[in-house]
């Protein structure tokens, strides 16, 4: 099979629609897996034992079933209970709480990686428990784990051909409906492929700067360039 | 003169390990107050039950009268609410021996942050005050800098600085110079000096340094596995202790400062 140029730079723009969809239910399930993510690492830590342990078995439900079984329950199954969200709110709906389920785990190794002092000095300096959290702790804890949480991002995108099962056109269902109309696989496949690359490759270099930009030693860098 | 702090039979326990045991002791308004005793000896966790870090066992602590670790309830005494903890928080300021400063924030903010998130004071108040402690602790010029590019000795009077921004009227000192190169003793002794001299907190100072201890003391106490086995004016302690064990930790401890200045 060889490869027709022409029709490839046909499809493109078809495809590029699709993609729009892609990296808008990637950016927003990321988005909400951060905060959600984040929210569930803190309940976790609660002194409140039946909180914590909500949230704990929240987190393992989520991380020891399959993504699709999760999808086609928020989109067949919450109807049944008036609960009707369209497919594209699902799909994001899915992806954030699924992910958020790891991105707690990596919040929860940043929070733990704070020594205990701070917690002490923030506590005789009478701050709140929730102003310690957002003024001291979570400061420190997530410069360490932006790499980890990171690479969850690259997994989220990576994930998205997995919305196609419940009616999302994403880029990858749109290059199958391309196929099956015009029995050719090769172009738009391929070309999703080389997509899901590329933006792989920009996100992992994103994360990187973002990962420099957040650390102690650049801050320091700054302070030090300030002064001289 | 009446007291400010006072506890009354208090234990704490950690395990099976008993650190303070039936303990009963009061602290004057003003006066500063050194604990001393070999480690373990539950010096440091008298501080830390005061800073509300550690809860007591059993017994009971007043700060300025009030009950610190219970409070009144229809007429019935429970234990306190993080409301009320918040409430006794307020009066008292410590300074840890490994410092526990903020490391993402700079030195200024390290001072501000509390006053303005805790105290509700504008930017602008909390700034000056701070660069005013700054400047008491001769550290003015540092004040955009990270506690990384800081000494110990440097990031332990930012802490000092810190804890004065809060305005407490006790200050607790945990063993402050005890994380710190011997050069760097020195600076912040003579800061805690300063300020005894010219600021009128209740201290209570936990410290391995003798002759500071008798410097700045106006009453040490000795401790002993939880309890107080002798207390009295430094000039007392430190010449004619009654008790053997006092005598004993005392000796120690100028055979090893003799040792170290070669004597």
């Amino acid at each position: 099979m060889i490869v027709k140029w022409d029709f490839a730079w046909n499809i493109l723009p078809v495809l590029l629609k699709a993609a729009i969809t892609t990296l808008e239910a990637t950016a927003l399930g990321y988005a909400m897996a951060l905060s959600l993510g984040l929210v569930l690492a803190i309940v976790r830590r609660s002194r409140v034992r039946a909180i914590s342990w909500t949230a704990g078995g929240i987190i393992e439900f989520v991380r020891s079933t399959p993504f699709l079984i999760q999808l086609y329950f928020l989109y067949f199954i919450l109807p049944n209970y008036g609960l009707t969200l369209p497919a594209f709110v699902t799909g994001i709906l899915g992806l954030g709480i699924h992910y958020s389920a790891y991105t707690s785990e990596v919040y929860r190794a940043g929070i733990e990686g704070i020594p205990q002092g701070q917690w002490e000095a923030a506590r005789s300096l009478n701050f709140t428990k929730l102003q310690i959290y957002r003024r001291i702790i979570i400061p420190q804890a997530i410069p360490p784990i932006v790499p980890a949480l990171g690479n969850y991002l690259v997994g989220m995108i990576k994930d998205t051909p997995i919305l196609s099962a419940i009616a999302v056109v994403e880029i990858m269902q749109r290059a199958k409906i391309i196929g099956s109309e015009t029995f050719r696989y090769l172009e738009p496949i391929t070309m999703v492929g080389i997509f899901f690359l590329l933006v792989s490759l920009v996100f992992s270099a994103f994360i990187r700067k973002v990962e420099r930009g957040v650390s102690m030693d650049r801050r320091i860098e700054k302070a030090m360039e300030i002064k001289g | 003169m009446e007291h400010i702090i006072r506890f009354s039979k208090v234990t704490k326990r950690f395990g099976d390990l008993v650190v303070l045991e039936e303990l009963d002791f009061e602290v004057m308004a003003k006066e500063r107050l050194v604990l001393i005793g070999s480690s373990g000896s539950g010096k440091s966790t008298i501080l830390r039950i005061l800073m509300t870090l550690e809860k007591p066992d059993s017994g009971f602590i007043e700060v300025e009268g009030e009950s610190l670790w219970h409070m009144e309830k229809k007429g019935r005494i429970v234990p306190a609410t993080e409301k009320h903890l918040r409430k006794m928080r307020k009066k008292i300021g410590m300074v840890f021996q490994h410092f526990h400063l903020f490391p993402h924030m700079t030195v200024l903010r390290n001072v501000t942050e509390a006053q303005i998130y805790v105290l509700g004071m504008s930017k602008e108040e909390a700034r000056e005050r701070a660069l005013a402690l700054l400047d008491m602790v001769g550290l003015s010029e540092k004040a955009d800098q990270y506690p990384a590019q800081l000494s110990g000795g440097q990031k332990q009077r930012v802490a000092i600085a810190r804890a004065l921004a809060q305005r407490p009227q006790i200050l607790l000192f945990d063993e402050v110079t005890s994380a710190l190169d011997p050069e760097l003793v020195g600076e912040v002794l003579k800061v805690l000096k300063d300020l005894a001299q010219e600021h009128e907190h209740t201290m209570l100072i936990v410290t391995h340094e003798m002759g500071f201890a008798r410097e700045i003391a106006d009453r040490i106490c000795f401790l002993d596995k939880g309890r107080i086995i002798e207390k009295g004016p430094p000039s007392r302690i430190f010449t004619e202790p009654e008790m053997e064990r006092t005598r004993e930790f005392l000796r120690n401890y100028i055979e090893v400062s003799n040792a170290i200045n070669g004597v």
